[in-house]
């Protein structure tokens, strides 16, 4: 209030104002200042530098040289990936996984916590749920290893199939059985811990709701399709939005678990690639130039859908 | 105050919940509506049992001899009890330097990450402070865009020479910014006035967060503390690429793919395989290795569970 009485008579004065209650500021917050140190700082090393290091994507990056050192290449990795015959091969096996993802794996938790939530005993409810959320708490690498001793030639699933089917089903070394497996397993893994975030919103639901339609004489699936339905509709679209997000992203540290020499036409994914080409090759700035691919992609991918979202009304991510 | 408002939000939330769940049931008087009672309960005992059924058969099959695991490949209970297996991975070393490995990196990056969030968190919590807002669009932008694994990979092996060291696996991760903002927020949710008095009595802005702020928040600290850890506990990319050469500070799940999954002989690259595993050990080493990298989880778990989803909830309903 007195600033504004005192109204400072030139620029160099309001400059000479500001910086005084900027030094007097930072003084009076100076042991918040140091608080933030370090998690500033962690934040321009781990998560900007790297976004800095983009730039190899357009050099002949040689990790003697650094990147001040390394050759200028511009679009050449990219013209590069794409006269690579197989290109093709990658896009399609990482559309593939994340339309089956879509199609089998997101519908998994909602349906679970919609016959969660019509349970009649709450407290058989809360067992179940006790056991569906524990596989979200093991390791990848875990469930990998199960899978491969029950599913591998002297495993358990593998006896079992072969005596009643007859054949032998080969599920860790065969193109087609890779995507179901992975499959089957984040839906093992995540389904459980998923339903979390639906029943949450399920509680939000005015039960009154729930009486008038009885009233109207609503059976229960019609007050399913009705009342429960729209009540997680946001939520759905929420998670969709954040699924497209990640339309490309088919989880490396999943697959090159499952992936090997018998299943490589259809493992190798985007993300598989990425980790192939940089890291067991030391391609750094040719996979680092199909990693910024995939990241511009979802970029759009999230603002587009978010966008479709805003045209059907919903109030979706931001 | 705060515990008065915590308190009745709580009621309501239950009170909520169990409103909520008889009007949803309501009266399956039709026949229809029983037979799909009975499916339900049915259906959903049977997922909830392939959850944990792999877990049992492991568990079973690990105490096992590898006569009776090839000639009954069905068994729970095995009849001859053999600990030959856990006598084997416990004597040698590798599996036990793993495990404490494991237990290092849990802690030592817990506490790290804790330390990392809180002081950051509490400091952005202050709408006074100048130039916080472009610290949170810094912190928000990172969340939406990331320099990818290639760039992360050339920061912390080439920039900051951290290969083959603990810090490769401590450092990295150090802040999730989702939990970051979310204890942010618990954080802007603490009355002003216990602050000010305390900084009135003379504490500074370090003294209000260690004796006020704090142990006001130990559920939440609680909750982001077990998050944090079990990433850690279940993390192997971090340490297969950034520690290759320093076998003696590899954690469990490092060990685990390279004994299991690499030397799955029938599937597996030969070329990748690992010259001290060439023998594939016997299945019933493999479960029992397993078995002791799950455990620590499986013991915790349940005393746990409800801190973990009122996590999500916190997350679900501020995001």
């Amino acid at each position: 209030m007195s600033d504004k009485v005192h109204a400072p008579k030139s620029i160099h004065d309001a400059r000479k104002e500001y910086l005084r209650r900027l030094t007097a500021d930072i003084l009076r917050d100076r042991w918040l200042y140091m608080l933030l140190i370090p998690g500033f700082l962690y934040f321009v090393v781990f998560k900007y530098l790297p976004m800095w290091g983009i730039v190899i994507s357009f050099q002949n990056y040689v990790p003697y040289s650094g990147i001040a050192g390394s050759e200028w290449l511009g679009l050449q990795w990219f013209a590069y990936f794409f006269q690579f015959p197989s290109w093709t091969r990658y896009l399609k096996n990482t559309l593939l996984l994340s339309f089956m993802n879509l199609i089998f794996y997101f519908p998994a938790p909602i349906i679970l916590a919609l016959m969660l939530n019509e349970m009649r005993s709450l407290r058989y409810k809360k067992i179940l749920q006790t056991f569906l959320y524990v596989p979200h708490f093991i390791s990848i690498v875990i469930v990998v290893s199960i899978t491969m001793i029950l599913f591998g030639p002297t495993g358990i699933i593998f006896k079992l199939t072969e005596n009643l089917l007859g054949t032998q089903i080969n599920y860790l070394g065969s193109p087609t059985a890779f995507r179901w497996m992975i499959i089957g397993q984040s839906i093992w893994k995540e389904t459980g811990w998923g339903t979390i975030i639906f029943l949450a919103a399920l509680t939000n639901v005015d039960t009154q709701l729930y009486e008038a339609a009885m009233v109207d004489g609503a059976g229960r699936f019609r007050r399913l399709w009705h009342i429960t339905l729209p009540a997680i509709r946001s939520t759905i679209v929420l998670m969709l939005i954040l699924r497209m997000g990640s339309m490309l992203d088919t989880g490396h540290d999943h697959l090159i678990l499952m992936a090997n020499s018998l299943n490589r036409s259809t493992s190798q994914t985007l993300d598989v690639f990425v980790y192939q080409q940089g890291l067991q090759e030391g391609q750094f700035s040719y996979a680092s130039a199909i990693g910024l691919m995939k990241s511009v992609v979802s970029i759009i991918l999230v603002v587009s859908s978010n966008k479709i979202a805003h045209a059907l009304g919903e109030s979706g991510l931001y | 105050m705060n515990k008065n408002v915590k308190k009745s939000s709580e009621a309501n939330g239950k009170k909520k919940i169990s409103m909520g769940s008889s009007g949803a049931v309501g009266q399956g008087n039709t026949l229809a509506g029983r037979f799909f009672d009975v499916f339900n309960y049915v259906f959903l005992s049977l997922v909830a049992l392939t959850t944990i059924a792999p877990f049992i058969y492991i568990i079973g099959a690990s105490f096992a001899t590898e006569l009776e695991l090839a000639q009954r490949p069905l068994l729970i209970i095995p009849h001859d009890i053999s600990f030959n297996a856990y006598e084997y991975i416990f004597s040698t070393n590798k599996i036990v330097s793993g495990f404490k490995n494991s237990i290092f990196i849990t802690v030592a990056g817990t506490l790290i990450n804790l330390f990392f969030t809180v002081t950051m968190a509490y400091a952005i919590s202050k709408p006074r402070l100048r130039g916080r807002n472009f610290v949170l669009n810094m912190v928000i932008f990172s969340m939406f865009f990331g320099g990818g694994m290639i760039p992360s990979y050339i920061v912390v092996a080439n920039m900051l020479n951290m290969k083959n060291t603990f810090w490769s696996v401590l450092l990295p991760g150090a802040i999730s910014a989702y939990n970051m903002m979310i204890v942010k927020n618990f954080f802007q949710g603490i009355p002003q006035e216990l602050e000010e008095s305390a900084s009135m009595d003379g504490c500074t802005d370090i003294g209000v967060l260690w004796k006020i702020v704090l142990p006001l928040s130990l559920p939440v600290l609680a909750t982001f503390g077990l998050f944090y850890a079990v990433g850690h506990w279940n993390a192997y990319f971090g340490a297969m690429i950034y520690m290759p050469g320093a076998r003696e500070k590899w954690p469990l799940q490092v060990l685990l793919r390279e004994i299991i999954i690499l030397s799955n002989a029938t599937v597996a690259d030969s070329s990748v395989l690992d010259p001290e595993f060439v023998q594939p050990p016997e299945q019933s080493v493999k479960m029992a290795v397993i078995v002791v990298s799950t455990i620590p989880i499986m013991c915790v778990y349940p005393f746990l569970q409800k801190y973990f989803v009122k996590g999500v909830m916190v997350g679900a309903l501020k995001g």
